[in-house]
Order: C-alpha cells, then structure tokens, then sequence
C-alpha cells in the first residue's frame, strides 16, 4: 500500500514538471468552454427544460466537462501509450519482474496523473466559468460526493484503457483499437454533448456503457440530479467489472508472453 | 519562394511514398479520422433532433458552415499541421539539423512526416459541404459560385497563418503548443456555429482581434444572403482574400522573429 502510494505521489510530480504546458493546456480548455457554453445557450433558450437540465444546468455542464476532459483522459494519452511501448519494445519485462500487481502499479501512476489534473487543469476552467456565469454548485456534502464521483470516474476510465493498452501483447501496434476506443470515449462519455440529449436507444445505451461513468455521471452527481447513490453504484459497478476483466486479461497476456534473451 | 515550393512537393512526396509502404495502415487511420470529425457533425444533429434552428439558422446552413470550416481547417492542418510539434524538435535538436540543410526550415517543419491521413478530415467537411449546398433554398449566381472556392482558399490560408503564428510562440514558450489548439480547433468551433449565438462583444473580436470570423462566417453571409448582426459594410464579405493575406504576412513576420532568436540549447 505503501509501495502505491508512493507511485501515486512520484506520477504526481512527474506531470507537475510541465507549468507551462500546464497553463497552455487550462487556456485552451478555457476558450472551448465559453465556445460549448454559448452553444448550449443558444439550445437551452428555446427549449428550456430539455434532458431534464434547465439552463443553469447546461452552463455548468460545458465548464465541468472541460474541467474533466484531462482528469479522466477523455482523449486517451498519458500511461496507455508509454504502456503499449513498453510492450512493443520488451521493457513490460522488467515491470513483470517487480513484486507488484501490473495492473495496480499503472492504476496507482495514473491515479497520481489525474490528482494533479483535476487541481491544475480542473479548478481554473470551473472557477473562471463561475465568474462569468451562474453556475450551480453543490453544498459542502455535495463537493465530497463530487470528489468520489470524480475517483470512481478515473478508475473506470483507467481499466477501459488499462483493457486498452493490453491488447498491444497480441497487435503489437495497439494504434487501430486505441483510434477506436478514442472515438467512443469522446462520443460516448458526454464530452461532445450531454448524454442526456441523445435520442431514443442510443442515449439508453449511451447512459448504460462505461463511459458514461466518466463524464456525465460526474457532472451529474455535480448537478445534483438523480439519486447520487444509483449513479454511485453505477460507477464502481462499472470499475470492479473492468478491474476484473483487466486483472484476467493480465493472465492471458503474462502467459502468452515470451521473453527473448538472457 | 518557388524553390520552398519544389522542396515542400519534394520531401511530401517521399512522406506519401513512405505512407503507401503501409497501405492498410494508412487506409485505416484516414478512415478513423472521417469517423472522428463525423461525430462533431453527429452532434449537430442530436441538436437538431429537439430544435428547428439554431442562432436563427437552420440545419443545411449550419451544415454549410461547418462544411466550409472543416474544409478550411482540413486543409491547413495537411499542410502545415506538423508546425505544431517545433517545441518537440527545439527539445530534442532536431530543429538544428534542418537549419544547416539548404531549404528553407519552415518548409520542412511542415513537410517532415507529410500525414496524408488527413485527407480524412477534408474528405468528411467535403461531404457535408456537398449536402449543405444540395439542400440549401440559395440561388447560385455567378458572384457566389466564385466567393465559394475563395472562400475555402483564403480561410486555409488563415488556419495555416495561425498555425505559423503558434509554432513561431513555441520559440518563447517551447512548452506552450496547446495553445494554438484554441485557436485552429477552437477556430474550428466556433465557425462551425452562426456567430449570431455569441454575445457582440465575442463576435467583434473574432473580426477585429483574431480574424476568425473571416474563415467562413463573412463570405457565408453573402452566399446564403443573410443579415450581418453587427451591421458592418457589405464590403467585408468579399474581404476575406485580404485578411488572409495580412495575417500570412504577420505570421511571416513572426516566425521570421522567432527564428532570428532562437540560440539552440548549446553542448
């Protein structure tokens, strides 16, 4: 435990080198947030009430996406690229040769890298959103519920690139699923557009796959809407289960690996 | 100026023959990218499944729009899209070994690894702008089928500026290549929509401040014959060959600055 904590704070401090990047990337994350807002604006102010948000609702939805957008890794990047290299050129050997759970190890770095995105990258856009506009924030509970949400949201989106980054054992080139996956996640998770916008079937089976977890169940345990408990669950159902699978797909791998040389 | 042109063809030929070696490969990240862009317009019309328009315009004129600014971003992203990566190559010296070649450095920081890929993102804004103009009520008379391809023309060339303009900052800030992400993606976004949805003050400054609003939004105006919400003189519809023209000369400018500057890392 120790051992991971200590991953944990080194990841952390890994991504803290780059301040300029930094305020490059919470700039970047600022324009597109006045640039989604003004878009759902001008959709909310004809039909008010649409998805279940009102107006202030939808604001705060555009600030607390983009505030989420690196801490849960929407666009992919950080381990799941640096993990499949590993693969690709044989350095997963000397991580398999450490005493540690593989897949624990990379959770506990990634865990590190979204703590210090979700306080340099996630407070400025919400903050500088709530000065310009009347956003709806939570009480004190409301934030710590938030703070869960938002870990549970990590996790989950760490095991489905976890999943991810394994199948580079078998493809090699991991590119083609990492394209694929990316398109689901950006779509998928209610990064493009709240999910609660989306028609019919689909925004049932939008609501009901991972992603989900990931985007708008934060932002609507933020929002306060629906049961905070049910959306909870929904999340760390989704984080064991994919935990799960990542822990047998591991196996498989680690078993079908073969080290060459002495 | 001719020469930096036969370089570019030159080494951007060799970067496609390269990519054919692994065709698949190429087919299928060009194909990712349609999908990618795709789910932008996707979007769009999710939207449209609750509202008849937006910002007072309808589907096929946003589609219009979008069409344009896709295209005009497409095209500037395949060829001067890789300007984008100068604080990678200034961090690892890169950068020095193009300056002794004789060819002019900024040619080949755009043509070095030449993505043909991205052929995708222009082949998806083609096929939007070819339904916009099949299903908009517009009567094409001869000034706005001209307006047409210039518009494409100079609005690439305003990305492209952009672009420059961003990698010639890298010089100061090697670190900083996101920020040009808001203004070409952000660029992007914003044109996508009527510029009636942003408040005046927004709007002014994308004319006035950082000339987005030149890429389509201008010559749009004309084209679908619609009122400009700040009123301005019908003039600016036709002026968007102009700015383009300035602001490539001040991204000129800047990258010639940044270059002037640079003192490698030394060893």
């Amino acid at each position: 435990m120790v051992l991971y904590g200590a991953v944990v704070v080194r990841s952390f401090r890994r991504y803290a080198t780059y301040r300029i990047a930094t305020l490059a990337g919470v700039f970047t994350n600022t324009v597109f947030g006045f640039l989604i807002c003004f878009v759902y604006i001008a959709l909310w102010s004809q039909r008010s009430g649409l998805g279940g948000y009102d107006i202030r609702d939808a604001i705060t939805y555009a600030w607390v996406a983009q505030s989420l957008l690196m801490t849960v890794a929407v666009f992919g990047g950080g381990f799941q690229d640096e993990f499949a290299e590993r693969v690709r050129r044989g350095d997963i050997a000397v991580d398999l040769y450490r005493p540690v759970n593989l897949q624990l190890w990379w959770l506990a770095g990634d865990l590190g890298r979204a703590a210090y995105h979700l306080l340099a990258r996630g407070i400025p856009p919400t903050v500088i959103g709530a000065i310009v506009f009347d956003l709806r924030l939570p009480g004190v509970a409301g934030w710590a519920v938030f703070l869960v949400s938002v870990t549970l949201a990590v996790v989950v989106s760490f095991a489905v690139r976890y999943l991810v980054a394994l199948t580079a054992f078998w493809l090699v080139d991991s590119r083609g699923v990492d394209y694929l996956v990316g398109v689901c996640a950006t779509f998928l998770s209610g990064m493009l557009m709240p999910l609660v916008l989306f028609p019919g079937w689909l925004g049932e089976l939008a609501r009901a796959l991972p992603w989900a977890a990931t985007v708008q169940v934060p932002i609507d345990v933020f929002l306060g809407k629906d049961d905070v408990l049910r959306l909870l669950v929904f999340q760390a159902g989704w984080a064991v289960v994919l935990l799960l699978a990542g822990q047998v797909v591991t196996g498989l791998a680690t078993r079908k690996l073969v080290v060459q040389g002495g | 100026m001719v020469n930096g042109l036969r370089c570019y063809l030159l080494l951007a030929g060799m970067w496609v023959r390269a990519t054919m070696a692994y065709r698949t490969s190429f087919v299928s990240m060009t194909l990712a990218q349609f999908a990618i862009t795709s789910l932008e317009f996707a979007a769009i019309l999710i939207m449209f499944s609750h509202v008849p328009a937006l910002g007072g315009f309808t589907l096929a004129e946003i589609a219009f729009l979008y069409g344009l600014s896709g295209a005009c971003l497409g095209l500037a992203d395949l060829l001067m899209g890789n300007t984008e990566r100068l604080g990678e190559r200034i961090r690892r010296g890169s950068l020095d070994t193009m300056l002794i070649r004789p060819m002019p450095t900024l040619v080949q920081i755009a043509a070095d690894e030449f993505a043909l890929r991205r052929i995708g993102r222009i082949a998806q804004s083609g096929c939007v702008l070819g339904w916009a103009i099949a299903a908009l009520e517009v009567t094409w008379t001869w000034d706005r089928l001209v307006l047409l391809p210039i518009t494409i023309t100079s609005g690439a060339a305003i990305f492209c500026a952009v672009l420059v303009l961003g990698a010639a900052f890298q010089f100061v800030a090697q670190d900083a290549a996101e920020v040009t992400n808001a203004f070409t993606y952000g660029g992007d976004r914003l044109t996508q929509y009527p510029l009636t949805i942003y408040p005046p003050e927004l709007i002014r400054a994308v004319t006035f401040l950082v000339p987005l609003g030149f890429i389509n939004w201008y010559p749009a105006l004309h084209m679908l014959d619609r009122t400009d919400p700040l009123g301005l003189p019908a003039a600016v519809r036709f002026a968007s060959p102009l700015v383009a023209a300035l602001l490539c000369a001040v991204a000129g400018l800047a990258w010639r600055a940044g270059i002037r500057r640079y003192r490698s890392t030394g060893s």
